[in-house]
């Protein structure tokens, strides 16, 4: 079952095209990489499709729900963890998703219920009372998306969650994705590789606003003619320049 | 439910700054002890309590338009007003969350301010009680100055501007230290069209006891908030957009 159906979504910055009239659907429960170099399209993309952006034209549908007429619906359904840190500093690490909680609408009880869960789900335990500026990069982006995750979301946008982390922390976090894998559609934009072949069902590579090739890393991989899925992604932008 | 949610993290985050703390209730209790103490040696009656207080309590509050516009500023900087922007708080939320927490930190301020001038030989009386309301409207303007600047200037211009410019604006053309009068000209004029003289005159109004001398004040005070709050709500829901 699609979750999202995107058809013909454009947006245009004066004289550039940002976003070039693209079609794709997103099954429920998939996780979906949408890769590119850097100016593709991925972040503007990932901006209409959460509503922080308006299409210059076209439509997508999140569980039937368009980000252009029915924009208030959508936001109940979606929850975006930046590619910064979105965390308030000065909180602590229960405080920020208090913060979500509340702002979602969520009564006392359901509350406390969603922050044990993550705080379980995501090993922060030892840091409720730590105040999320004082926490390093890893830890700050686990709390970030588990500050995603507290409005108990249908679709999540994961905008280059481990940008920057080393590689025990990255790895960590990837558990902590695939954990999610199965029970909510996600959307992960990476410029890690391995992070988009490792993670993903299905993969979309961006150029230039425009959907090159969508597919299964495997798919890709054959399609390139190539057995490294780094060598494979590198031979399909490059050829699409041509 | 949601706009207390975003209230108290303003509220929070505003508080749990040491620095915010040190400046906002600090330095307007270490000014009204240095003025009090210059006043108990010389001759002339230049920092009169009853005088000075209500100018204090004033001029204190061009720190919650530096820690408003700071906050603004630091979270449009930052990813987490975008994340805010996914759920469903509303323009209304943001302005509203923004504005009514620093409104008792303003109000416990004066308070702070008049607590030290009851120390310093200010008469105890009820008019203590109107004058602290009277600051509402003056809070009110400062706090709408801070949504704007915070909507407008990024983190290192609103330090620069509100901390350094807005400050002595409000110092200066208040009236608070000296007789604008003494002055006179064209720098009397410029301070008349400006509200913190009249933020001052209105608060020494009601701690005089002399209700009718709030009038113009009050409603020079009230005209800047409505223009003030309007331009603010423009430039946040500008900015809302860019984002």
């Amino acid at each position: 079952m699609e979750t999202i159906k995107i058809s013909g979504l454009t947006k245009k910055y004066k004289d550039t095209t940002a976003v070039d009239g693209l079609d794709l659907a997103i099954n429920e429960g998939e996780l979906f990489a949408l890769l590119g170099v850097n100016g593709a399209g991925k972040t503007t993309t990932i901006k209409m499709l959460s509503c922080l952006a308006k299409p210059t034209s076209g439509d997508a549908f999140l569980c039937g729900k368009s980000i252009v007429k029915e924009s208030g619906e959508v936001k109940s359904l979606i929850a975006v963890s930046p590619q910064e840190t979105a965390v308030a500093p000065n909180l602590t690490v229960r405080e920020n998703l208090e913060l979500m909680a509340g702002v979602h609408g969520f009564a006392k009880e359901k509350t406390e219920r969603k922050i044990a869960e993550l705080t379980e789900q995501f090993g922060l335990g030892e840091i409720t009372s730590k105040k999320a500026g004082k926490l390093s990069g890893g830890w700050q982006r686990r709390l970030s998306i588990a500050m995603a995750l507290i409005s108990e979301p249908k679709i999540l946008f994961l905008d280059e969650p481990t940008l920057g982390l080393d590689v025990v922390v990255r790895s960590e976090l990837w558990d902590n994705i695939r954990a999610l894998k199965g029970k909510i559609t996600i959307i992960l934009t990476t410029h890690y590789m391995e992070e988009a072949e490792s993670l993903s069902d299905r993969i979309a590579v961006m150029k230039d606003g425009k959907l090159i090739i969508t597919g299964t890393a495997e798919e890709i991989k054959a399609f390139a003619g190539e057995e490294k899925f780094e060598d494979a992604f590198v031979k399909i932008v490059k050829e699409a320049v041509k | 439910m949601k706009l207390k949610a975003f209230s108290s993290r303003t509220a929070k985050e505003i508080l749990r700054d040491p620095l915010n703390l040190g400046f906002g209730l600090g330095f307007p209790v270490v000014l009204i002890l240095l003025l009090s103490a210059i006043q108990a040696n010389i001759p002339v009656e230049l920092f009169v309590i009853e005088n000075l207080a209500p100018g204090i309590a004033v001029f204190g509050l061009s720190f919650m338009t530096l820690f408003s516009a700071a906050l603004i500023a630091k979270d449009r900087g930052s990813a987490i007003l975008q994340r805010l922007y996914t759920t469903p708080l509303t323009p209304k939320d943001f302005i509203l969350g923004y504005t009514l927490p620093i409104l008792p930190i303003a109000v416990a301020q004066c308070i702070v301010c008049y607590i030290f001038a009851l120390i310093l030989g200010l008469d105890i009386t009820v008019r203590l009680l109107w004058s602290i309301i009277a600051i509402i409207p003056s809070a009110l303007f400062f706090i709408a100055l801070g949504l704007l600047c915070g909507s407008v200037f990024n983190d290192k211009q609103v330090g620069g501007i509100c901390g350094a410019l807005l400050t002595n604006l409000t110092a200066w053309l208040s009236g608070i230290w000296f007789d604008l009068e003494l002055v006179g000209g064209a720098f009397k004029k410029i301070a008349d069209l400006l509200p913190f003289i009249h933020a001052v005159e209105l608060e020494r109004a009601v701690l005089s006891g002399n209700y009718e001398d709030m009038f113009p004040h009050l409603y020079w005070v009230l005209g800047y908030i409505a223009v003030t709050f309007g331009l603010a709500v423009f430039a946040f829901l500008r900015q809302m957009k860019r984002q």
